[in-house]
């Protein structure tokens, strides 16, 4: 390990910076979230654990985890696939592939559920074929699960195809010669060699899948105790004025970015120390 | 390839299981922003009374929003069984857009299928350190005035055609006097909620503006849930609203509901609904259950749509259309 410094700036301009970051850090990020959890419990813990255990809230819980228990595990086949044609294959068109990737990232998460409503919807372009047969989409699971696999599309892909790109697929070719059948491939080689990519990009594609509003908030209807997701279920409470449930609520979501970061952290110095390992 | 064709299936397979049970054992109340309170306490004495009568489990599920969005998720398929909405202005939307209900809806239920009504009134910080009396001292300068986006928010309409009449009153109905007091009046308007309980929130939770422009509903619930905050000013003419409420006739007779969704809103007409009508404070129909209520709500001079705007489908093509003088009114 170096520990000479990698820069030239004195001693107090380096603290000034980190000062400044820690300042901002501790603005933007934790003192919001202390205020969270201050607020739920400012009505005592009896409230807190009630306003958890509320019909409403248990539905908008299942909801939320059935949402993103559909949409992660979709998003991953699809991520790896995108990721996987996108850097061993070199065609025409890759490169409109490539961004349109990144569209759910660049449109706003209104469009992305407006754009349900537009298809999908009772006066949409499959909405009269869609009534006929008595199928509905928008204000129910499958709207709120197509707004969500959405908005969340990009995130397996984005993780893994810098790392891919980077490993090329020398291995693969190899494994090519030697005989190896295309499914042996992808277990042997490829998926080892991205599996905490991999599991980085699940993470943050989880942690949106449950914690996206403004999508799932235009196809949902807001159905009380049916297809509100938890984030939705907390802007109804804080509506109704009910601020500590409304809070008790968020703290959920909280601590689930909290244990997403931790996780990220662990798997982010596993692939560190194996990576040195290696080297 | 064959994970996009996986991915179709198993999204066919999801939209196949959200096909809703047509038991009629549910429905659906479609309502807009400040009725959650009392739908709360509607719902439970009237899933207790069908449950006596017809011996069944009613389940009445609720969904709140600006009242201008809830029409239009109606439109787009939010399988509604009855909508309880701000004004007619919406459910005639529906009526117009869709075939879900018949144009002559509103002379299905009496009192124009408006079984309680309200008004607008001026909220102020309390003890009125800025001594609002009526809605001229909206526009002087300095002030603040919160209220939602007439675009989105029924209260919000109601809220702007109760100012356009008092300045209508005010200026001898000449044209160009009132657009200047109502430009006056926007302009002192720092933010357009998209409903009225996000103006309210505005108001009383991050403690915006020097006065709310309220459903008198909102305004006493205000008092309730904030005790200190807010003074209620009546000012000296207000509009009488009328928030309506129908059977979304094809949506319940898809679903086997229309029995219960008549019954539901007919029960809204009864000394029982109509005391918890007066509870959540807004104006009953039956005026010996007015007279009953712990709070007398004050009289006070009112306009109303039909007679002073000639109606919700022109006051809304005059005033709230695209072109109409709310686009004039907040052009920059």
């Amino acid at each position: 390990m170096h520990h000479r410094s990698a820069t030239t700036e004195s001693a107090p301009v380096r603290w000034l910076l980190i000062g400044l970051a820690l300042l901002a850090l501790s603005l933007f990020l934790f003192l919001p979230l202390l205020a969270v959890f201050v607020e739920a419990l400012r009505r005592g813990v009896d409230v807190f654990f009630a306003s958890l255990q509320s019909p409403a809230a248990l539905s908008a819980v299942r909801l939320t985890l059935t949402a993103a228990a559909v949409s992660v595990p979709l998003n991953t086949v699809f991520g790896v696939a995108a990721a996987w044609g996108v850097t061993k294959y070199r065609f025409r068109g890759r490169a409109l592939l490539l961004s349109l990737i990144d569209l759910p990232f660049a449109v706003s998460p209104v469009i992305a559920g407006l754009v349900w409503v537009l298809l999908f919807g009772a006066q949409g372009w499959f909405g009269p074929w869609l009534a006929e047969h008595d199928i509905r989409i928008i204000f129910e699971l499958p709207g709120i699960i197509l707004a969500t696999v959405f908005v969340t599309f990009p995130f397996v892909a984005r993780e893994l195809i810098p790392l891919m790109e980077s490993q090329g697929s020398d291995q693969e070719l190899a494994a090519v010669t030697l005989g190896a059948s295309g499914w042996q491939i992808f277990r042997r080689i490829t998926l080892p060699n991205i599996k905490w990519g991999l599991l980085y990009g699940v993470l943050l594609c989880n942690a949106r899948a449950m914690g996206e509003f403004g999508a799932v908030s235009v196809v949902s209807g807001h159905i009380r105790g049916k297809t509100n997701t938890l984030p939705l279920h907390i802007e109804v409470l804080y509506n109704e004025y009910q601020f500590s449930a409304a809070f008790a609520c968020a703290t959920l979501l909280g601590l689930l970015a909290l244990l997403t970061l931790g996780l990220k952290t662990a798997v982010e110095q596993l692939t560190h120390q194996r990576a040195s390992r290696r080297t | 390839m064959s994970h996009c064709l996986s991915a179709v299936t198993l999204a066919l397979l999801l939209t196949a299981c959200s096909k809703r049970a047509t038991s009629g054992s549910t429905v659906l109340n479609v309502s807009y922003d400040p009725t959650r309170e009392l739908y709360a306490d509607v719902n439970v004495a009237f899933a207790k009374q069908w449950q006596t009568t017809h011996g069944i489990t009613l389940n009445i599920e609720q969904s709140h929003g600006g009242s201008g969005k809830q029409a239009r998720a109606v439109i787009d398929g939010l399988q509604a069984d009855v909508v309880t909405l701000a004004l007619a202005g919406d459910i005639d939307e529906i009526a117009r857009q869709t075939k879900l209900l018949p144009s002559d809806w509103q002379a299905k239920l009496p009192d124009h299928s408006s079984p309680y009504t309200s008004t607008i009134v001026l909220v102020v910080r309390k003890g009125n350190p800025k001594g609002i009396k009526d809605w001229g001292d909206l526009v002087k300068d300095g002030m603040q005035v919160i209220t939602p986006n007439p675009k989105t928010s029924g209260g919000a309409r109601w809220n702007y055609l109760a100012a356009w009449a008092w300045a209508a009153k005010e200026y001898h109905g000449d044209q160009a006097q009132i657009l200047a007091y109502m430009t006056r009046l926007f302009k002192n308007v720092p933010v357009l909620g998209t409903g009225a309980r996000d103006s309210t929130s505005t108001f009383a939770k991050q403690g915006k503006g020097d006065v709310l422009l309220a459903w008198e509903n909102e305004a006493y619930l205000i008092d309730r849930e904030f005790p200190g905050l807010a003074d209620i000013i009546y000012p000296s003419l207000s509009i009488l609203a009328e928030p309506p409420v129908a059977v979304v006739e094809a949506n319940a007779a898809k679903h086997g509901s229309t029995q219960a969704a008549r019954a539901y809103l007919e029960f809204l007409y009864t000394d029982e609904a109509q005391a918890m009508v007066a509870k959540h404070f807004y104006r009953p129909r039956k005026p010996e259950i007015a007279a009953q209520a712990t709070l007398r709500l004050p009289d006070l001079p009112m306009v109303s749509v039909d007679a002073d705007f000639g109606g919700w489908a022109k006051a809304q093509a005059t005033h709230f259309n695209d072109g109409g003088t709310f686009d004039q009114v907040i052009k920059p």
